[in-house]
């Protein structure tokens, strides 16, 4: 087997000093070219788990390792060049064009006084092409709907040119249409051969979009494997503590409640 | 080439135009402010004049010169400085004034010139130590308090610090020696540029170009700092670092201008809003175009109050009457965004 793109070797991981720990435990790898999805209750440690990834949080101890070396061995620009996130919402103080958002996703390439020049611009203006935002590009981003501003944070991250994709419940907030054109999307670029990491709340998006899926509750990893030995009415009904019931239509799973 | 690509580049060059423009603007007009003033009339000294008059010229070059020099660096200094508070603390109703820092830097002032001596490196350093002493308290004290929004919490805790300081100055004057001591204190709280010379403009330009000169690098980075800190984390940014290194060159400036001018408000407030109106949110251009009205600005209210009254106005009261006025129009014209 190659080695793994990320790889979490028995983690804890608490916020406070001598408070709750929130993982516990947690091996996990990470294989590239894959999509794995981590499904779990609120609290269950995802989005903390994206922050570890990402070297905003520390493991209090295990390790996590980027590509075979330990995240510390890293600078911080080369993980920014490594992994790009796509929050779940982000605080836009200001009324920066679209364009000029998207650019920040530059940063990681430039020296640490270096301005964005016309080769960051191409890339920014692609990136926000393949969102299908182009045409948006000179508007205030503090204008558009929540689904578009969605679409201007993945193509901030694409414009980071990242190998691996950290999403954090990258459909929460958005309506039908939204999500299916943000998934769409999201399939085009796993297809590609992008490597990505996401937490989600609902289990038609990891279905949709992963071939891995991790079932996580009470910072522990339940249940991970391929998507269709891992999404079963069993695992999910014990994940969630209520019954739940996974049904094939179409070869695919559907997972009623 | 496609659509997306041209379009950013013309914009930044059309964007870059009004910049040169307002460069030349400032010149002109620091030009023009050189030969405004009260002296032979309470009108234009002329260029003929000015050649012949030996008493005109030690006029423009021992006082006129290094007052207005002083004049653009308080007006750039302020403004770089509320603009880099506003989008670090991803606040636009922050200024210096309204964090504690400038306040501060009127107690470390006063404080200085009361105990320690009126050198003019003392005051200066005491004004910086203080002004950063403000800025951290209020920092903390919005951290801390319970209610409201950061927003909310950040221009409260502002308030309270700066509070703290004006009591804690009103105490200064009242054990002051009022033949001596009084009178200096008070200057503080006005504001003004009559006693600036030479020797008190290069006490302070040395670290206000460097500060501004940090700052203005650091513009781009600015709009990274801005950011969430998990965001700005992913993209690279050590936020705590940086922001730490914009934040020390702004107060910096600040509390060396304040050291010379006394308090001077709004212009750290109003300043950047027009200049982000004007040239949209991205620092790359709206640092620069701050910068340059701020001493614009700075420039027209000193004119202003050399010129009004036949005595000289305290150019803080200007500012603060200006930029009020400003304020409350930008207010009803368009709505201030705030957000969190």
């Amino acid at each position: 087997m190659s080695t793994p793109l990320l790889a979490f070797d028995r983690v804890h991981f608490g916020y406070q000093p001598d408070g709750r720990m929130v993982l516990r435990d947690l091996s996990l790898e990470i294989q590239p070219g894959t999509v794995t999805a981590i499904l779990g209750p609120n609290g269950a440690g995802k989005t903390t788990l994206l922050h570890l990834a990402l070297g905003w949080l520390s493991p209090r101890t295990g390790k996590v390792f980027l590509n075979g070396c330990p995240l510390g061995s890293y600078s911080r620009r080369a993980l920014g060049q490594w992994m790009a996130l796509v929050p779940q919402s982000e605080r836009i103080p200001f009324e920066y064009s679209v364009l000029e958002y998207v650019l920040l996703g530059r940063a990681p390439h430039l020296a640490p006084l270096e301005m964005p020049g016309v080769a960051d611009c191409r890339i920014a203006a692609q990136a926000l092409e393949s969102v299908g935002l182009d045409r948006l590009d000179g508007r205030a981003i503090t204008t558009l709907s929540g689904g578009e501003r969605q679409l201007v944070l993945l193509a901030r991250a694409l414009a980071q040119q990242p190998r691996l994709l950290l999403l954090d419940e990258p459909t929460a907030h958005l309506d039908l249409g939204n999500k299916a054109r943000l998934l769409g999307l999201l399939q085009g670029l796993a297809a590609q051969g992008v490597t990505m990491l996401l937490t989600t709340h609902e289990p038609q998006v990891a279905a949709a979009l992963a071939s891995r899926l991790v079932l996580m509750r009470e910072g522990q990893v339940r249940h991970h494997g391929p998507l269709e030995q891992v999404l079963t009415s069993e695992h999910l009904s014990a994940t969630y503590g209520v019954p739940v019931r996974v049904i094939q239509v179409d070869g695919k799973q559907v997972v009623w409640l | 080439m496609n659509r997306s690509v041209v379009l950013p580049a013309r914009a930044a060059r059309i964007a870059e135009h009004p910049l040169a423009w307002m460069t030349g603007l400032l010149i002109l007009v620091f030009a023009l402010s050189l030969l405004v003033g009260r002296y032979p009339g309470p009108t234009l000294l002329s260029l003929d004049r000015l050649a012949s008059d030996e008493m005109a010229q030690r006029l423009v070059w021992n006082l006129r010169l290094p007052r207005l020099l002083t004049a653009v660096l308080l007006g750039m200094s302020l403004s770089a400085a509320g603009m880099v508070l506003q989008m670090i603390f991803g606040n636009p109703l922050v200024e210096p004034g309204f964090l504690g820092v400038s306040q501060g830097a009127a107690f470390g002032a006063a404080f200085s010139i009361i105990f320690l001596g009126n050198a003019a490196w003392l005051v200066q350093g005491m004004a910086a130590l203080f002004a950063f002493l403000g800025l951290t308290f209020s920092y903390i004290l919005a951290r801390r308090a319970r209610l409201g929004g950061w927003v909310l919490r950040l221009v409260l805790a502002g308030i309270a610090v700066s509070a703290l300081f004006s009591a804690g100055v009103g105490a200064l004057k009242y054990v002051a020696d009022p033949l001596h001591q009084l009178p200096e204190i008070t200057f503080w709280l006005l504001g003004g540029l009559w006693s600036i010379t030479w020797t008190q403009l290069q006490t302070i330009a040395p670290v206000v170009l460097l500060a501004l000169f940090v700052m203005y690098r650091m513009r781009w980075r600015l709009n990274l700092l801005s950011l969430d800190d998990t965001t700005a984390f992913s993209l690279g940014v050590a936020p705590g670092q940086e922001r730490a290194l914009v934040l020390t060159a702004a107060v910096g400036a600040t509390a060396a201008v304040v050291s010379v001018s006394g308090m001077v408000g709004w212009i750290g407030l109003v300043v950047p809003h027009l200049a982000r109106r004007c040239f949209g949110a991205d620092a790359r251009r709206a640092l620069p175009a701050a910068m340059l009205i701020g001493g614009l600005f700075a420039l027209l209210c000193d004119d202003a109050a050399r010129t009004l009254l036949a005595g000289e106005i305290p150019i803080g009261i200007l500012t603060s009457f200006v930029g009020a006025l400003f304020f409350i129009a930008m207010m009803v014209t368009k709505n201030i965004q705030v957000q969190r």
